[in-house]
């Protein structure tokens, strides 16, 4: 236990300085600075799960900026899709958009989620995001850096 | 005549009739003649026990009616609130019976029983004297035995149910029997004035053999541990409403018969008898709702929470006992209060949770908690019925057991200090015993409210259940009414109940209620029942309308789909069951329960690594039973194996028989003179 | 109750409505910053809140009025708690008295209707946060009431305002024997009751692991919000009990302006330290198996039940 606080004590705050908010416009006036995130894993390869991780880890602290990732997609405002969506995630997906009381926005997290990426035109894939559920923002990048997922939420928390 | 009087007799004259009337009127209207018969013989019999509340006693003899003691009735006020309480769940159970007897319970015999039962119940605590006390008890024995018998053509349970019930409760007859017969020994007659006068004699040892005597009698019939067994075999398997006046009504009368002969009789006697009592009412407390938390037959789970119940109302007179031996009379009529206020508490809910449980046996057929579920649509009376009766049998506020516990809890904890070593290691025993008593007793409620009838339904038979009879429904809704007023308004028979408890250690009554709050007199303690529900209730609406009023500048409420993970449909089987919701608490109390697991792995015949079908079973079986009842029943078993050995038909070994006992005898004879 | 009296419990039902999550901001922040992070601010449990109000609500179908009425009756226990538990003053207690008894009974059926909600979705998480909240209240209820037995016991009196007032003019009970005991006991049920390290962890997403959440995880927008609102609202409850209780210091004994802006400062202190305290220890802890938690509970109503003898014994 000691231990753990010399390390807390050394180790202090490794968040990064967080760069100028651009304001609240759009979907971010009515979430008002308060974005929860459910995260659906269409298909992906996983290298996009680790970058979301990484946003949320203490370093990108997407936390700061008003974002939190939850548990279910009735207490969420936001679906943070990745991967192309393959035959079996098609209706899970759907339902799960379904889930989310309005107002809600989706956003397709790395080239898969936008146009399939690399498993284009694949037997098990049904299509990319925004041939499922509407999309209104894009994160591109395979994977995309933490940064560009963390600056796509800031636009929606406004802060 | 008394006023008393006219309504004991009312009520014995009504159900004779009512039982005669059974036997002659065709089947149709077979049901609504003893239904209001009973319903008449239950009103009576609270009439004549409000009046014995509030005004004198009465008492009676009349010679020639029974032979030798001759009928002695005597009605004070302990004995007013047993009558009100028989009485008014006999109302209820009256108006339910007419719609529910619909169901193949019209036959002459079970019908005729119903009010003969009401009324042989009502003069238990009216007898006034040993014979005709016995004759009562047997009579409310006989009668209740019969009910439980009225599916026995059915259920094959059903009879060895009764069996059970026959043998236990005749045992603790004979137990009472040889105890009253000892104490009417000392005494010039049989009647309970005479009793009083010869106990003052009596030496300890033998006050303390007949208070043992009685206390095991007695004890069974309200379901104490050890002697429970009878109680989750028989409450289940009789109809509902015979449930219902059985575990409202009739073992509180085990309650009434300790109260009446250690407090009454035998003048309060010595520490060791309460600190019996006491310890076990814990015990059949703890172990009672430890049953009922972790069982999934509703009726059953009902029987074990009436052990619970008479547990701690059997605290409640055991710390009564206990305060009164160190001298504390207040604090003894306190505790009693709340025990006995309690029994009506426990009546008011028990009788509509059984009465609710009994519409949905007759609703699905099930009383299985793993089968049922989705009831709320499809009998939303009952289930607001059966909901109102989990909030009291929780003992939460806004419940009217909630009054009764506090009422006891505060004797406790006003009680550590007021009589030696023993009381002060009793009291927080006793406290923990509620508390864990109080626990438990929300996980059980939430249990059978929640798994039995929210969610969805379980079974086919869940699914097509439809709402019971009005008839049914109104029995229900007088339950309901009585535990709303208890809830929120104890002061219309709190100061009855604490005077009646008062008296019998001599005090004024220990608590001052008035309808804002109920106090306690000579020490620190308020509790206003009324106002936590308004408050309450109060605050539940304004929070509904802000809710409403800040959602409508927004977005109106919508419809979805359970969130179901975005796989299918959840179908039932993805529900939590009893079972599984009850699973947590069943492995903690792993080392109490001691539940049997039974797994049976079947192999394909070709390999024995590949596995064809496993089966999983679990059963929680009564532990106390099977430790305590089946040595006892063996040994039973093996001496009746040894009688055939003694009797081979040898004609000159049975004149030896008869040689040796006349020699015994003689021997006997000459050692003793 | 004077008008005073209905004045200050509407001041301490202020105060704990915007404090608690402010309490939770602050919580959150404490742990984030001792995580290295930068944290999401301590106004951000309001920001939640604020959202989640605008939110569209949602009736899962096949639900009843119970998933309807259960946030709206737990924050109204939490309420009429608030009401009458002397935090600022010991005016705000009506005549008829806050009953420990009462105010533990009334938190803890708070908690069974949210259970009953829990079931009532009919989903396997539903039931499941359902069964292990329920098992974990049954077997705290022992630790709270025996605990509240051994406190009540020097004062003679299970009534709140008592027990402060004779803290108060006896300080030094605060530390015997009995009221440490005491003070241990009812911290683990607190911490269990309020659903926190390492009995719950607050901040899971896993299902498989939840206690609380998974009980709420049909709740959408203001349904949520009200549920979320009457968890901050519970756990600010608990800790000013827990002040109350054991440092009942600053506590206005009647209902002046200055006796007041006192009471509501040292309130605020003291439940921000503890929150605080609370907070920074569950950065050194892990979540218990859920069967190991009631080897927890059983150890702290063994300190329960010591309290009592101590109290008995060496009053």
């Amino acid at each position: 236990m000691l231990r753990l606080w010399r390390k807390v004590r050394q180790v202090g705050t490794v968040a990064e300085p967080a760069p100028p908010s651009g304001g609240r416009v759009g979907p971010a006036v009515e979430l008002a600075g308060s974005v929860q995130v459910r995260h659906v894993d269409a298909g992906s390869c996983n290298g996009c799960e680790v970058e979301i991780g990484s946003a949320f880890g203490p370093v990108y602290d997407a936390e700061r900026y008003g974002a939190r990732l939850v548990a279910s997609p009735r207490h969420a405002d936001v679906l943070l899709v990745t991967g192309p969506v393959t035959r079996n995630m098609h209706r899970a997906l759907r339902r799960t958009y379904d889930a989310v009381p309005a107002p809600k926005v989706v956003v397709a997290v790395g080239d898969c989620a936008r146009n399939c990426g690399v498993f284009a035109g694949a037997y098990g894939v049904a299509g990319a995001v925004a041939d499922v559920v509407p999309v209104d923002l894009d994160v591109p990048g395979c994977p995309p850096r933490p940064e560009a997922i963390v600056a796509a939420l800031r636009t929606l928390t406004g802060r | 005549m008394n006023l008393v009087a006219a309504g004991l007799v009312g009520a014995v004259v009504v159900a004779v009739a009512a039982a005669t009337a059974a036997l002659l009127v065709p089947r149709p209207a077979r049901s609504a003649v003893v239904g209001v018969g009973t319903v008449l013989c239950g009103a009576s019999g609270m009439a004549a026990g409000i009046v014995a509340l509030t005004g004198p006693g009465w008492s009676a003899a009349v010679a020639g009616l029974l032979p030798l003691t001759g009928v002695v009735l005597s009605v004070d006020a302990l004995s007013g609130v047993f009558l009100s309480v028989i009485g008014a769940v006999g109302i209820a159970v009256g108006i339910y019976g007419i719609g529910y007897a619909r169901h193949g319970l019209d036959g002459r015999g079970v019908q005729a029983m119903e009010p003969l039962f009401v009324a042989a119940m009502l003069l238990v605590p009216a007898a006034g004297g040993v014979g005709t006390f016995l004759v009562c008890w047997e009579l409310m024995a006989l009668t209740s035995l019969l009910l439980v018998l009225a599916e026995h053509t059915r259920r094959v349970e059903v009879a060895s149910a009764a069996r059970w019930y026959a043998v236990m409760t005749h045992l603790g007859f004979v137990a009472i029997l040889i105890g009253l017969v000892v104490l009417a020994g000392h005494a010039d007659n049989d009647s309970f004035p005479a009793l009083r006068v010869a106990a003052a004699g009596l030496s300890p040892a033998t006050a303390g053999l007949v208070f043992t005597l009685t206390l095991v009698g007695f004890a069974s019939k309200a379901g104490i541990l050890p002697l429970h067994a009878w109680l989750p075999r028989a409450h289940p398997e009789a109809p509902s409403h015979v449930s219902a006046l059985m575990s409202a009504a009739m073992v509180t009368l085990g309650v009434y018969g300790i109260v009446r002969v250690g407090f009454d009789l035998l003048g309060g006697g010595s520490r060791w008898w309460w600190l019996l009592v006491l310890a076990l009412g814990a015990v059949s407390a703890v172990y009672g709702i430890l049953q009922a938390a972790i069982g999934t037959d509703l009726k059953r789970l009902l029987a074990y929470s009436t052990t619970e119940n008479m547990g701690l109302v059997l605290i409640g007179v055991g710390a009564g006992g206990l305060f009164a031996a160190a001298g504390n009379m207040l604090l003894a009529g306190l505790a009693l209060t709340a025990a006995l206020l309690h029994v009506v508490n426990h009546a008011a809910f028990k009788t509509l949770l059984f009465l609710a449980a009994g519409s949905v046996l007759h609703a699905t057929g099930s009383r299985d908690l793993d089968d049922l579920g989705g009831l709320r649509p499809r009998m939303p009376v009952t289930t607001a019925a059966f909901g109102l009766g989990a909030l009291a049998g929780s003992a939460l506020p806004l419940g009217p057991a909630f009054v009764s516990e506090w009422l006891l809890l505060q004797a406790l904890v006003h009680g550590l200090a007021a009589g030696g070593m023993a009381t002060a290691i009793m009291m927080p025993i006793a406290v923990a015993t509620v508390a864990l008593t109080a626990g438990l007793a929300v996980a059980t409620f939430v249990k059978a409210f929640g798994v039995g009838f929210l969610a969805r339904p379980r079974s086919e038979h869940a699914a097509a259940a439809r709402e019971s009879p009005p008839s049914m429904l109104a029995g229900m809704g007088v339950a309901a009414a009585v535990c709303v007023v208890l809830a929120v308004a104890p002061v219309l028979v709190l100061p009855v109940i604490g005077a009646a408890s008062g008296r019998v250690f001599g005090v004024a009554d220990p608590v001052l209620s008035g309808l804002l709050a109920v106090r306690l007199q000579g020490f620190t303690g308020s509790l206003s029942p009324l106002l936590v529900a308004a408050a309450v209730v109060f605050a539940t609406v304004v929070f509904a309308v802000a809710a409403r009023l800040i959602a409508a500048r927004h977005r109106a409420r919508v419809a979805a789909r359970l969130w179901d993970c975005g796989a299918g449909p959840l179908s039932a089987r993805m529900e939590y069951t009893a079972t599984s919701f009850a699973e947590p608490l069943q492995r903690v109390f792993d080392n109490v329960l001691r539940p049997e697991h039974d797994v049976d792995i079947t192999h394909y015949r070709e390999s024995r690594y590949l596995v064809d079908a496993v089966s999983y079973r679990l059963r929680v079986p009564d532990r106390v039973e099977h430790r305590l009842y089946r040595p006892v029943l063996s040994a039973v078993r093996a001496w009746g194996r040894a009688g055939p050995r003694l009797a081979n038909g040898s004609v000159h070994l049975y004149l030896g028989y008869g040689f040796a006992v006349v020699c015994g005898a003689l021997l006997l004879l000459v050692v003793t003179r | 109750m004077s008008l005073a009296g209905v004045l200050s419990a509407l001041l301490q039902i202020a105060l704990v409505t915007v404090g608690s999550p402010l309490l939770v901001g602050v919580m959150r922040q404490i742990r984030a910053r001792l995580e290295g992070r930068a944290g999401a601010g301590v106004l951000q449990p309001w920001r939640d809140l604020r959202k989640l109000a605008r939110k569209q609500p949602v009736t899962p179908r096949g639900t009843s009025e119970v998933f309807r009425v259960a946030p709206l009756l737990m924050l109204a226990t939490t309420v009429a708690v608030v009401a009458v538990a002397p935090f600022v003053t010991t005016a705000s207690v009506p005549a008829a008295g806050a009953d420990l008894f009462v105010v533990v009974a009334l938190l803890t059926l708070g908690a069974a209707a949210l259970a009953l909600a829990g079931l009532d979705t009919g989903t396997a998480f539903g039931g499941m946060g359902a069964s292990r909240e329920i098992t974990i209240l049954a077997l705290v209820e022992p630790t709270l009431l025996v605990a509240i037995f051994a406190l009540s016991v020097p004062v003679g009196s299970t009534n709140l305002a008592d027990i402060v007032t004779s803290t108060l003019h006896d300080p030094g009970r605060t530390i015997t024997p009995a009221s440490l005991l005491a003070a241990v006991a009812l911290g683990l049920a607190v911490v269990a009751e309020t659903g926190r390290l390492p009995v719950d962890n607050p901040s899971t997403h896993l299902e498989l692991t939840m206690i609380h959440e998974a009980m709420v995880l049909e709740y959408a927008g203001p349904d949520l919000a009200m549920v979320e609102l009457a968890s901050a609202m519970r756990l600010s409850v608990f800790l000013g009990l827990w002040a109350t209780l054991f440092a009942p210091w600053g506590i206005a004994a009647d209902a002046g302006v200055g006796a007041l802006a006192l009471g509501t400062g040292v309130l605020v202190v003291k439940v921000t330290a503890l929150g605080a305290a609370l907070a920074a220890g569950e950065v050194f802890l892990a979540k218990l198996r859920l069967f190991r938690v009631p080897e927890l509970l059983a150890g702290s109503f063994v300190l329960a039940l010591l309290a009592v003898v101590a109290s008995f014994f060496f009053a």
